[in-house]
């Protein structure tokens, strides 16, 4: 039997703190790629309990805060079709656009639904043959699988009313845009668990070597995130440039085998913009020419979209661990997740969200 | 919808030619897909990711990741022996 309970347990958690506190000689600052893990840290308090030598500095690895707000804009377009009837995770609804969100288009009048899952888009799709029904596909790693089994099952079912207007991202060539950027300051990365639960370790091998950083597989109790803090640590004080796993009940080497096949035969690398921090090269999944047709940036030719980002909100400052949300003069004062200016407050994997919901205001 | 969350397999199914799951976690049973873990079974535990299985769960590695304490309890036990 599995006991969730062990990775909480308390003596357990202070055990890999001090042990964390009796490694450490110096200052380290270590990136949590994931929005989940910033958002556990601070939900359990861990970020107070570590030692001060390390600095916790929040990655990109928030899939609504970093859908572009051309692709957002898009949604609005298309959820706005009489015909359409549009679903997506229910946090992307109140992502802000140039001018309205998701939330407005169902206001106004448009069919737009919050589901669990493309599945249920799926099943949408078979009760509804006389509507276009679309599926918002974003997300990293973790959700490409689902995503593409939908696009291989909507074909094998001749579903011809769904499409997906997809906004996938990949995490290791954030990794690299963020680790050669002339401002970074991020010395080790702790790789997100469930990310490195489809794809494996193999990718991020290199990326350990050519920028000589420590690189641990975490998962999201907060034994796990001791535990891959902990190993990072080691990792940082011998000068050792590896990448280890402190997940290893859940991520194998080699990654979910099965999940890799499907998302390659369904989508093929492109370039992507990332809201908040430019166009990354090939950072992105899009899907194959052979699933064109359910392709919804092709089938509802939403092209010429002109965006309007706000000029006040810096989350793509705090995207790239280069600013706090605490620095930014609009967070608490005219930001907040009732009324946000950034996707990053919108998200409850977004660090301005965090910050607000557990009342981080300054450093320490 | 970014945490992976482990359930227990209770129950397994095809809708639309589609395989489906019943996963437990603590008591509140959802349905999951099961595609990209077709060799889970029943009683078995997998993550879940927005309504996909995308892992699963080894007990005997669940053990290992504890390794990493024993270790640093011994080394307590050591120093405190000396």
């Amino acid at each position: 039997m599995i006991s969730k309970n062990k990775y909480q347990d308390r003596t357990l958690v202070q055990r890999a703190i001090q042990e964390i506190k009796d490694t450490v000689t110096q200052k380290w600052s270590i990136m949590e790629i994931c929005g989940g893990q910033t958002h556990a840290f601070m939900h359990y308090g861990l970020n107070d309990l570590l030692p001060e030598e390390i600095e916790l500095i929040h990655g990109p690895g928030c899939p609504v805060c970093v859908t572009s707000l051309e692709l957002v804009d898009k949604a609005i377009a298309i959820a706005s079709h009489e015909e359409v009837i549009f679903t997506s995770y229910g946090d992307m609804l109140r992502v802000p656009g140039s001018e309205k969100d998701l939330f407005s288009v169902r206001a106004s009048g448009g069919d737009v639904r919050v589901v669990y899952s493309p599945i249920e888009a799926l099943r949408i799709a078979h009760q509804n043959p006389d509507k276009q029904v679309v599926f918002f596909g974003i997300g990293f790693e973790t959700t490409a699988p689902a995503n593409a089994i939908s696009v291989i099952k909507a074909r094998e079912q001749g579903l011809d009313n769904f499409s997906m207007l997809v906004s996938h991202v990949r995490v290791p060539p954030a990794i690299h845009a963020i680790l050669s950027s002339p401002m970074n300051k991020v010395q080790a990365f702790l790789a997100a668990g469930h990310v490195c639960a489809v794809m494996g370790l193999k990718e991020y091998k290199p990326i350990a070597e050519k920028y000589k950083i420590p690189i641990t597989a975490t998962g999201f109790e907060p034994l796990d995130l001791m535990l891959g803090i902990l190993q990072t640590v080691r990792m940082l004080e011998n000068d050792q440039h590896q990448v280890k796993n402190a997940y290893p009940r859940a991520v194998k080497y080699e990654g979910n085998i099965q999940a890799q096949t499907i998302i390659s035969e369904t989508f093929i690398e492109c370039d992507r913009q990332w809201r908040g921090i430019g166009l990354i090269p090939m950072s992105g999944w899009k899907l194959r020419p052979e699933f064109q047709t359910f392709d919804a940036e092709f089938r509802f030719k939403v092209d010429h979209i002109q965006t309007r980002e706000s000029e006040v909100c810096i989350s793509g400052l705090i995207l790239q661990g280069q600013k706090k949300p605490f620095e930014c003069p609009a967070f608490r004062e005219i930001c907040t997740p009732q009324n946000p200016l950034g996707a990053t407050m919108v998200s409850s994997e977004g660090a301005c969200a965090a910050y607000y919901r557990y009342g981080k205001e300054s450093y320490g | 919808m970014c945490l992976g969350i482990p359930g227990k397999i209770k129950e397994i199914f095809e809708i639309n030619n589609i395989k489906m799951g019943k996963v437990d976690y603590s008591g509140v049973e959802v349905e999951v897909c099961l595609e990209a873990t077709p060799e889970a079974k029943v009683d078995e535990y997998v993550i879940v990711h927005a309504g996909f299985s995308i892992s699963r769960l080894s007990e005997d590695e669940a053990n290992e990741t504890l390794t990493l304490l024993q270790e640093i309890d011994e080394m307590n036990q050591k120093e405190h022996n000396q």
